[in-house]
């Protein structure tokens, strides 16, 4: 049966083999004459390597080999690049060894490698290898860093600022002035640890004959990793093959090309045998890109009227040690620009400092940017509406840029696709029975409970994007996509696609496109990705850009699958291809659809080509690229409802709303299951989750024993909803739905128990919103 | 110093000469290839690595293989009899319990458990008999879904 293209639930065919077991994640490869790699990793946030002895681990049981940064670097393997330096910011870059040489500027930071013939061999052989540091002060504070008299980390980078970055649009002083309000906030955006459920896994089988590699990579990228790889392993690109296999969640953490990508091909070249290194979650919690981590100085003007005349902040932005990535784009293009959310706000400004510390990389974590934005605005509407004593959905609803269909440019600069948001608002407050909770509220604070209403209303960039935006803001790639169609003699199909879905479903839905728009069945089709030796050049899954930009050139090859079609059914039924018309998985002559050849007569009569058109290409597959002209901006509305325990401080989640508009939706199913891991990510934010460094830069939260990742019985059931407000920039009308939920819904929590607290008096308090941090909060106030 | 165990995993039984430190989801998964459990953490937080032993659900990274000498052991390729899905894995499909799959093979596992003890348990009931195991990618919705469903199929 071909299935429906748009809101057809169907179950997902990656399940299967998921349910099974028979999966095949990078840990699960083995090869022939395998062999282990283990990390000997800094236990000080910031030392010089005075010496490195190598001897002892080296003749261990089972070790084949014992590697430093100078011996890797004497190898021709260079600094690990960074991939976005953002234009006008005066970026410092300063160079970021696989393994440190001379300094170690982070704990975890990789001193050494060590291979051994088993996993435990290398980990015992790991304990062996004996480095002599000698201490330096540490800085792990993004604003602190930046003081006179602070540590520096690297020699050209004074003050540790890696960049100034800002963003001006409209007048903000004058709109400053002359407004009637002024509420500010301090704002602790507090880092984050991605906790994708696989850790990071490399595998690795250098050709010493070929001179080829071979590279089993936990990435959500991986023609981005064997692009990257090119330029520090000084193996060339054509001789590089990156397979994503399966791979177990990334949420960002998989985008960064990693050191020990690069250090398992060192050491399969040095020791010519295939070499696996495979992260322990500990080893992930220090050695795997962190979130967030913004302190945030903002202040938002308005008139009496509650009319939003002007918004500005100061961000520093803790990068950690060194540049990963993506890390300079995420507080800067992803976050400075969508500082006006969801409102017209005429005047805008903010300064973005990026700060190395003595910590774990910064890169992209769900939301990557836009959730510390959409906090800024979401927090300072609140805020705003307590001042001016007015109700914050109405307060949101007067400031909401009205609906647009032909774009919306927002004083940042940046031109939003399409929107409706006030419709979004209208179906959540009437979801949550908004008046009956304020009612609830008030009822309930008689009696000294304490429910708390939280709104966000937001809009949000993604699908990224197109690749000249992507290159005039500094982005180290393009970023269109790519898809091939091939249809076999038997009618059966192959999908090549250059990016690579880990748990987001494109193999189910992009088989849903094709089988919808092209007549076969979805078990017709099977869609390929994730290896660079199969796939056509794509830049990966990441940014809510998969079905947003990849639908795009798979609609493009199906065109072209079509347009030929019509060639060779013209030619079989003896008509013009211009008389060729489809519908319904028949190619048909125009006014006599008696008269038609199914996708299956032709895909045959292509590939065996006997009865063809003269000069026509056998065949029948086809190849697309798809730029867009435009991210795109999905939106919604969501409401959180709690309740604080004043004696206790527990925060209990009662009821969780979104709404979300993610233009066409292809697989509800799917789309509903993005949300609600995107939306306990976020509540993990604001009331649980936290990467703690003490003073001396040790990781406190360094096990999964001290890091909250939630469990299922900290949420109740999130009541969903969808308004469809299609976007023209790509041809299905879709938006990116990945990361709306996170986006949302730390704000929207937050919101809802700082409406809690403040009838308790409590005016400010940092996520995460734990019971002891409330309890202590109401105390303190209690006393004051 | 090696010491000699005998397990039945999946109905086969096996016999072997381990170190005493090895640990029985490396044991499934290196020395039997049974790669469908997984680790994804290494202070028995996340129970990815949950498989059935003697009946009960067991983070297998926290049992040396020696510990299991002479117990039977369930892991997720084990589940489904005849090439056809077992209840709750099919109940996992049907829900979308699933996104990346890492947790799955524990999630799936520990369910069995549960639902074992408790036939019909509430939504409540499976939040909290699910504890042991973490999932970053679905905020367990459908997961929780997928259990009760698999409950009414069980007693069907």
């Amino acid at each position: 049966m071909a299935s429906r293209i748009f809101g057809s639930g169907i179950k997902r065919r990656e399940d299967p083999r998921l349910l099974t077991g028979q999966a095949r994640y990078t840990d699960d490869f083995v090869l022939p004459n395998m062999v282990h790699m283990a990390v000997v990793r800094s236990p000080y946030a910031h030392a010089k390597i005075k010496s490195i002895d190598t001897k002892k681990a080296a003749s261990m049981p089972g070790v084949v080999g014992v590697f430093t940064g100078k011996q890797m670097k004497e190898a021709g393997f260079g600094p690990i690049p960074c991939a976005w330096v953002v234009p006008g910011s005066d970026t410092k870059t300063p160079p970021y060894p696989p393994i440190a040489i001379d300094t170690v500027r982070y704990v975890g930071n990789a001193v050494a490698i060590v291979v051994a013939m088993d996993r435990y061999q290398a980990r015992d052989a790991v304990d062996a290898v004996d480095v002599d540091y000698q201490a330096l002060p540490v800085t792990v504070d993004a604003f602190k860093a930046t003081q006179k008299g602070a540590p520096q980390l690297h020699s050209d980078v004074p003050n540790n600022v890696c960049f100034h970055w800002h963003v001006t649009g409209g007048d903000v002083e004058s709109a400053f002035k002359s407004a009637d309000v002024v509420v500010k906030d301090k704002i602790i955006n507090q880092r984050l640890i991605p906790n994708a459920m696989e850790p990071r896994a490399s595998l690795a089988q250098y050709g010493s004959a070929s001179g080829e590699v071979t590279l089993w990579t936990t990435t959500q990228n991986p023609h981005i990793v064997r692009f990257l790889l090119s330029l520090d392993t000084g193996i060339p690109e054509h001789k590089i093959r990156v397979i994503a296999p399966e791979v177990g969640g990334g949420f960002g953490s998989k985008i960064p090309h990693y050191p020990e990508e690069s250090m398992v091909i060192f050491a399969s070249k040095a020791l010519n045998r295939p070499v696996k290194w495979t992260e322990s979650r500990s080893e992930n919690y220090r050695a795997t890109i962190h979130g967030r981590d913004h302190i945030q100085e903002v202040e938002i003007a308005a008139r009496k009227d509650g009319t939003i005349v002007g918004l500005r902040g100061k961000v520093w932005a803790n990068l950690g040690a060194y540049l990963s990535t993506a890390s300079t784009g995420i507080p800067t293009i992803l976050h400075g620009l969508m500082l006006s959310g969801a409102y017209k706000i005429p005047n805008i400004h903010e300064d973005v400092y990026g700060v190395f510390t003595n910590t774990t990389p910064v890169d992209a974590y769900r939301g990557a940017g836009r959730p510390e934005a959409t906090f800024i605005v979401e927090r300072l509407v609140d805020l705003l509406a307590r001042k001016l004593k007015m109700d914050p959905a109405e307060l949101r609803r007067k400031n909401l840029i009205p609906p647009f269909k032909d774009g919306y440019t927002v004083a940042t600069g940046l031109a939003y696709d399409t929107g409706n948001y006030e419709a979004a608002l209208d179906k959540a407050l009437e979801m949550a029975d908004y008046k009956g909770l304020r009612k609830q509220q008030s009822d309930m604070r008689a009696r000294g409970q304490y429910l708390g209403i939280g709104l966000c209303t937001y809009a949000e960039i993604c699908g990224l994007g197109p690749s000249q935006v992507a290159g005039a803001v500094g982005f180290g790639g393009g970023l269109w996509e790519s898809a091939i169609v091939r249809f076999y003699p038997s009618g059966k199909v192959n999908v090549f696609v250059g990016v690579s879905p880990h748990g987001q479903g494109e193999e189910t839905t992009f088989a849903q496109i094709v089988a919808s728009e092209l007549g076969v069945s979805v078990d017709d089709v099977e869609v390929l990705h994730g290896d660079t030796d199969q796939t056509p050049m794509g830049w990966g899954t990441y940014g809510s850009r998969t079905t947003a930009v990849g639908s795009g050139a798979l609609m493009g090859a199906i065109k072209k699958i079509k347009d030929k079609a019509k060639i060779v059914t013209a030619h079989l039924l003896e008509a013009s291809p211009d008389d060729i018309d489809y519908a319904d998985g028949k190619f048909f002559v125009k006014g006599s659809p008696d008269k038609f050849k199914t996708i299956q007569d032709v895909a045959l009569m292509a590939n065996v080509a006997w009865n063809y058109p003269k000069g026509l290409e056998p065949g029948l597959e086809a190849s697309a690229f798809f730029d867009p002209p435009n991210f795109v901006y999905p939106f919604g509305a969501h409401i959180a409802v709690v309740q604080v325990d004043a004696e206790t401080g527990e925060v209990t989640l009662e009821r969780y709303i979104a709404v979300d508009d993610c233009g066409k939706v292809i697989n509800p199913m799917i789309v509903e299951g993005q949300v609600h891991g995107g939306i306990a990510q976020g509540v993990g934010q604001a009331l649980w989750e936290g990467a703690v460094y003490d003073e001396d830069g040790q990781l406190l939260t360094g096990s999964m024993m001290d890091y909250a990742v939630p469990k299922a019985a900290y949420f109740p059931k999130f009541e969903l909803a969808m308004t469809e407000t299609p976007t023209s920039v790509n041809p299905l009308g879709v938006k990116g739905i990945g990361e709306t939920g996170t986006i949302a819904s730390a704000a929207a929590v937050y919101n809802a128990v700082a409406d809690a607290l403040a009838s308790l008096g409590v005016e400010r308090i940092n996520m995460p919103l734990t019971p002891e941090r409330v309890w202590r909060a109401i105390r303190d106030q209690r006393r004051a | 110093m090696k010491h000699a165990v005998s397990l039945t995993v999946n109905g086969a039984k096996h016999t072997a000469e381990v170190e005493p430190r090895l640990l029985l989801v490396h044991f499934l998964r290196e020395t039997l290839a049974l790669t469908g459990t997984n680790v994804g953490c290494d202070t028995s937080q996340c129970g990815a690595c949950t498989v059935i032993i003697d009946g009960q659900a067991v983070k297998s990274c926290t049992v040396l293989t020696v510990q299991a000498d002479g117990a039977k052991i369930t892991t997720i390729e084990g589940l489904a009899t005849d090439g056809k899905l077992h209840p709750i894995q099919q109940a996992f499909w049907e829900k979308h319990g699933l996104q990346c799959g890492y947790c799955t093979p524990g999630m799936i596992l520990t369910a069995f458990d549960l639902l074992q003890r408790n036939p019909r348990p509430s939504e409540a009931d499976v939040r909290h008999g699910i504890d042991g195991n973490l999932c970053r990618c679905t905020g367990y919705q459908n997961i929780v879904a997928a259990v009760q469903e698999a409950a009414a199929r069980l007693k069907a």
